[in-house]
């Protein structure tokens, strides 16, 4: 038949697949050249120093300071309580999981949380701001409407899938032999799963908590709904602040003209945002690839 | 020999506070489920109604509705997924049949792997800058969807990689035999016998992009639009934009309304989830995967 006809299909599909996972990289390198592009044409205007040496974060009024430590400070201010949440609770979660519940509660379990990492953070915002402040409110009288409290529980809850599901895929790859040689040495489950088992996963489970707080950095709905947007440098979980992400959804619900400073304060700030989550991210990757080589005979 | 029951007595005690602990930090996780759940049908289920579903959005509360944001959503998926499914299957395919190990692969597989964790909201400064501005899409259903595009491709493609990896070689062996090129091989055999597998990694991105608020609000998208989109190119609003604009007044009667358009976001959601988990395990009793 047409030998030739299929023989430049089969080149055609090649080269047209080929760009279509090469869009990938193209879209990486359109994040950075985009992000550095915007980030250089506004340090043209307010000097570098400035963004890391002031104190006060005032771009839209009159009298503008260019300060990335208020955002900086609201952005881990949610993201550590989100972590205070999430770290014990996801760890004995993924603990009594993997080592306690019988395989087909396991998958019951695991799919219920699944549930919980789909809701839309739209949905946790209204959750955070309507729900969670006021029960706050009852119990610390002097907390604020807006506040990172309420906020960084939610972001917490929110992120308990991720560590507890990907911490509980590390304690899986432990061989049975480690958990057998344990108890023939008269240890109990617990002394197993907490002596053994764990400090086995060790890695793998580092790198599922920095990914959780990684996630918990660059969200966005919960902490613009429910934190308010005061960008101050505090570390009082009970007044308003204003994380990173939150100021570039208050500059882009403004009508910023495209080339005004303010436009290209979101770029800057976007910036820092993404080197803080690639950092964490590289981190995290690492661990787990060096984790799943420790066990890989 | 009391100190041996004393020990074992401990130890058996460590046990059972180490199971009511993981018990109640377990049941936490899923009260608060179960109290968002409710929370959010107690305040949306009264406004409900079929007129707040074919109302425009209004500066009444009780008059309000979410037509425009509800068709907008839609329009916004039904773009992206022209886009998703050609781009994020052919990647797929390009990844796990046609690429030579080289540097270029690499680079390709570990920039798909970090595109999944950059935030949502970065991919919206892309998108602004690229497509609103760049190609003058302006603030359009179109480079909505092209931004949602790019942040769902990474779920697409991995989850297109893993089933196309579960097709037994067995079966383009026996195809490559009978002379088959190897693009025919992929396109009659190892696609369809991948299809399920592929299915649900479009309804979830699907569903991760029909919730995402923050990069479509970064690109532009209006929070307040009372007409009905017609073309690619006109101006939008979705279902997460219109819920933050309500959840951000003061007035209580637009958070109900918040909630009863949360109810059909999480009505959409679930269903995309469900549709997939049953797509997932019908095939997967079918060919015993």
């Amino acid at each position: 038949m047409n030998f030739k006809r299929k023989k430049f299909e089969e080149e055609l599909v090649k080269k047209v697949f080929f760009l279509f996972a090469f869009l990938s990289v193209i879209t990486t390198f359109g994040i950075i050249f985009i992000l550095i592009f915007e980030t250089i044409s506004f340090f043209k205007e307010v000097s570098i120093i400035r963004f890391f040496t002031e104190k006060e974060w005032t771009p839209l009024f009159v009298i503008k300071k260019f300060g990335i430590w208020p955002l900086l400070s609201g952005t881990f201010l949610t993201s550590f309580i989100a972590l205070l949440i999430a770290f014990p609770m996801g760890i004995f979660i993924s603990i009594f999981i993997s080592e306690y519940l019988p395989p087909k509660l396991k998958g019951i379990i695991k799919s219920l949380l699944e549930i919980l990492a789909g809701i839309p953070t739209v949905v946790y915002g209204y959750f955070a701001l309507l729900y969670v402040t006021p029960i706050l409110k009852k119990i610390i009288p002097q907390i604020s409407g807006f506040n990172s409290l309420s906020p960084g529980i939610v972001l917490g809850i929110m992120i308990i899938p991720t560590i507890a599901s990907m911490s509980e895929d590390a304690f899986s790859l432990v061989p049975m032999s480690l958990r057998e040689a344990s108890y023939a040495l008269g240890a109990s489950k617990l002394e197993t799963s907490l002596k053994v088992i764990l400090p086995a996963a060790s890695s793998g489970v580092i790198s599922s908590v920095i990914l959780g707080f990684s996630r918990a950095i660059g969200e966005t709905m919960i902490v613009t709904i429910a934190a308010g947007q005061r960008p101050i440098l505090t570390l009082n979980p009970f007044v308003p602040i204003e994380t990173i992400t939150a100021y570039i959804v208050q500059v882009s619900l403004g009508d910023t003209p495209a080339g005004s400073l303010e436009y290209k304060t979101i770029f800057a700030v976007g910036m820092v945002l993404f080197v803080i989550t690639l950092i964490f991210n590289i981190l995290s990757h690492n661990l787990r690839m060096k984790f799943i080589k420790s066990f890989r005979i | 020999m009391n100190d041996l029951k004393k020990l074992i007595l401990q130890k058996k005690f460590n046990e059972k506070i180490f199971i009511l602990t993981s018990l109640l930090f377990l049941s936490f996780a899923l009260l608060t489920l179960i109290l968002l759940l409710t929370d959010i049908f107690i305040d949306g289920l009264p406004v409900l109604s079929l007129k707040f579903l074919f109302s425009y959005p209004s500066r009444k509360p009780e008059e309000a509705g979410i037509l425009s944001p509800l068709v907008g959503s839609l329009y916004v998926m039904a773009v992206m997924i022209i886009f998703i499914v050609p781009v994020g299957i052919g990647a797929a395919i390009y990844l796990e049949e046609f690429a030579p190990k080289n540097f270029l692969t690499n680079l390709i597989e570990i920039n798909i792997a970090n595109l999944a964790g950059v935030p949502s909201i970065i991919y919206g400064l892309l998108g602004l800058e690229i497509f609103v501005r760049f190609f003058k899409l302006g603030r359009s259903i179109l480079a909505g969807s092209l931004t949602l595009s790019l942040l769902v491709l990474p779920i697409v493609i991995m989850a297109t990689r893993e089933s196309i990896r579960l097709v037994p070689s067995s079966i383009r062996e026996a195809s490559l035999a009978l002379g088959a090129t190897k693009w025919q091989t992929i396109k009659n055999q190892v696609l369809p016998l991948a299809m399920p597998g592929i299915l649900t990694g479009i309804i979830l991105a699907i569903s991760r992009a029909i919730g995402e608020t923050a990069p479509l609000i970064t690109i532009g998208a209006l929070t307040y639009i009372a007409f009905l989109p017609t073309t690619p190119l006109s101006p939008f609003t979705v279902l997460p934009i219109q819920i933050f604009n309500w959840v951000s007044r003061p007035q209580k009667a637009f958070h109900h309304n918040a909630a009863g358009a949360i109810i059909v976001l999480l009505f959409l959601t679930f269903m995309l989830n469900l549709t997939s988990i049953i797509l997932r395990n019908y095939y997967r009793k079918k060919y015993r995967l």
